[in-house]
């Protein structure tokens, strides 16, 4: 017996002077759980970061639906993610015949500061997350052939699809020469390949059951040690060339639970915190060989963010895996409009960051 | 800035370095006969193997550049000045990568595999951290 989503909403990303995470959390839940009709469920999981104590009980409260259990998760970009993974979980093992998810997120603006990092560590300026990101985006342009032109010509790419999508907080076209005359953030970075942290929430809900629009997978991994640039920010490693990083680890599971391979996806919305970032993410997912992301540029297969991406949209953390869930599943029901993707049967969402946490979900129809 | 041990100043954490007889400083790092490798900040556990076998060992003072950029704003938690270099370099002898700031903060100054080595770095009040020059 498999898991069918019934209801998908989103509360759009951006930045909502005076609206708390508790609002936003209220819309998104509203919308997937009418879409659904009105069911009643068993369980709910919400995903946060940055939303504090009881975040979903918080929403949950505000729509008089307590009572059930409430789960609330945190495992850094990939939050949505892994409350997806323990909802499958248990529907699929019988606990639960329909369970709500839901992610809300409201960062604090700049640079994310995180907890996870010791203070001294700030101190040195060794906390700098996006100069991270450019480390690994250096190596990457290093290691397969491709230029800072590869890097605009994402963003331009994720920016063309934002334009047409209501719920994304940049939704102007963008040439590549712009790009690359925005201020250099982090060389090779600059501003407009970076995404913002911003606002938003997220929800879907589950049923147990087969037909319509199916979650196939929701696999969460976490980092095998060593990759000094991995996603959990070591401060030293070792030549990581033999070490799988935690997207590929979720991807495998998550195409080997599905039934399906990197070929037979239609859509993929994948983590592209930074330009280079979703770059990387092509070989991760296997969607091409490592060192081949200017080939599949040249020659793409799946669409890749047809919603804008998170440089598009921005990032609200523990909202954006469950945001490109709904995504996929609006491509999937042929209800995306002018950036449909056509004949999309089959979707992977892809989000990977602090911990190390990476989720992989696959839904198909 | 300027080069020198860490007796001139508070040192930013205690053991990640220490000074060496030539009025330097080398950083402490782990090593364990079990896995045969090497980490930094040193722990009691090897963090590849969870071997408990971990040695105290000074790493070498001398790395190649492995990847760099410029910081130029203010990470949170940061007051010292901007923009700064920050980069990863390689320790050859031990095979380890370590995350550090680079006296260089121009990165078009800077090569893959350029030899650095590891200096003293001064940050406001007197703090100490480590860098490599």
């Amino acid at each position: 017996m498999g898991v069918r989503i019934t209801g998908a909403g989103i509360h759009p990303f951006g930045r909502f002077e005076g609206k708390t995470p508790t609002d936003m959390g209220v819309h998104a839940v509203r919308t997937a759980l009418a879409e659904a009709g009105n069911p009643e469920f068993q369980a709910a999981f919400c995903g946060t970061a940055y939303g504090g104590v009881a975040s979903g009980h918080k929403v949950l409260g505000a729509l008089a639906l307590t009572g059930v259990p409430i789960v609330d998760i945190e495992a850094g970009c990939a939050s949505g993610g892994a409350a997806l993974q323990l909802a499958a979980g248990a529907i699929r093992a019988g606990q639960y015949d329909r369970a709500l998810v839901f992610g809300v997120e409201k960062m604090p603006k700049g640079i994310i500061r995180s907890s996870f990092f010791e203070p001294w560590r700030e101190e040195a300026g060794l906390a700098a997350t996006p100069a991270y990101f450019a480390l690994r985006a250096q190596r990457l342009l290093r290691e397969a052939g491709l230029t800072k032109q590869h890097l605009a010509e994402i963003v331009v790419k994720n920016r063309r699809n934002g334009v047409h999508n209501p719920d994304a907080m940049f939704r102007k076209e963008v040439s590549a020469d712009e790009v690359l005359a925005s201020r250099v953030v982090c060389e090779p970075l600059h501003l407009w390949m970076l995404c913002s942290p911003n606002e938003g929430a997220a929800a879907l809900v589950l049923q147990r059951g087969d037909g319509g629009v199916q979650l196939a997978a929701a696999r969460l991994r976490s980092h095998l040690p060593g990759s000094v640039l991995g996603e959990a920010t070591p401060l030293s490693g070792i030549d990581d060339h033999d070490i799988t990083p935690p997207s590929t680890l979720a991807a495998r599971d998550a195409y080997a639970e599905a039934g399906i391979g990197p070929d037979d996806l239609d859509v993929v919305e994948c983590q592209d915190t930074d330009a280079a970032r979703e770059l990387l993410a092509y070989q991760e997912l296997e969607l091409c060989a490592p060192g081949e992301q200017a080939k599949l540029l040249a020659e793409p297969r799946a669409v890749v963010n047809p919603s804008g991406g998170l440089l598009s949209k921005g990032e609200p953390l523990g909202a954006s895996a469950l945001g490109q869930v709904v995504e996929i599943v609006h491509q999937l029901r042929g209800e995306a409009g002018p950036r449909q993707v056509d004949n999309a049967r089959v979707g992977l969402a892809h989000t990977v960051g602090r911990g190390a946490n990476a989720a992989c979900i696959i839904v198909t129809r | 800035m300027t080069s020198h041990g860490v007796d001139a100043g508070r040192p930013i954490h205690e053991g990640l370095f220490e000074s060496t007889a030539d009025g330097s400083i080398a950083l402490i790092g782990g090593y364990s006969p079990t896995s045969g490798k090497y980490h930094f900040p040193l722990l009691d556990t090897c963090p590849y193997s969870g071997a408990t076998d971990v040695q105290r060992v000074a790493l070498s003072r001398d790395a190649t550049l492995w990847a760099w950029t410029a910081v130029t704003a203010a990470p949170p938690g940061y007051t010292g000045p901007v923009p700064f270099g920050f980069g990863v370099v390689e320790l050859v002898r031990e095979q380890l990568r370590v995350i550090t700031r680079l006296r260089e903060s121009d990165p078009a100054r800077l090569e893959f595999g350029q030899p650095v080595t590891l200096v003293a770095d001064e940050l406001p009040d007197g703090v100490v951290t480590w860098a490599f020059a």
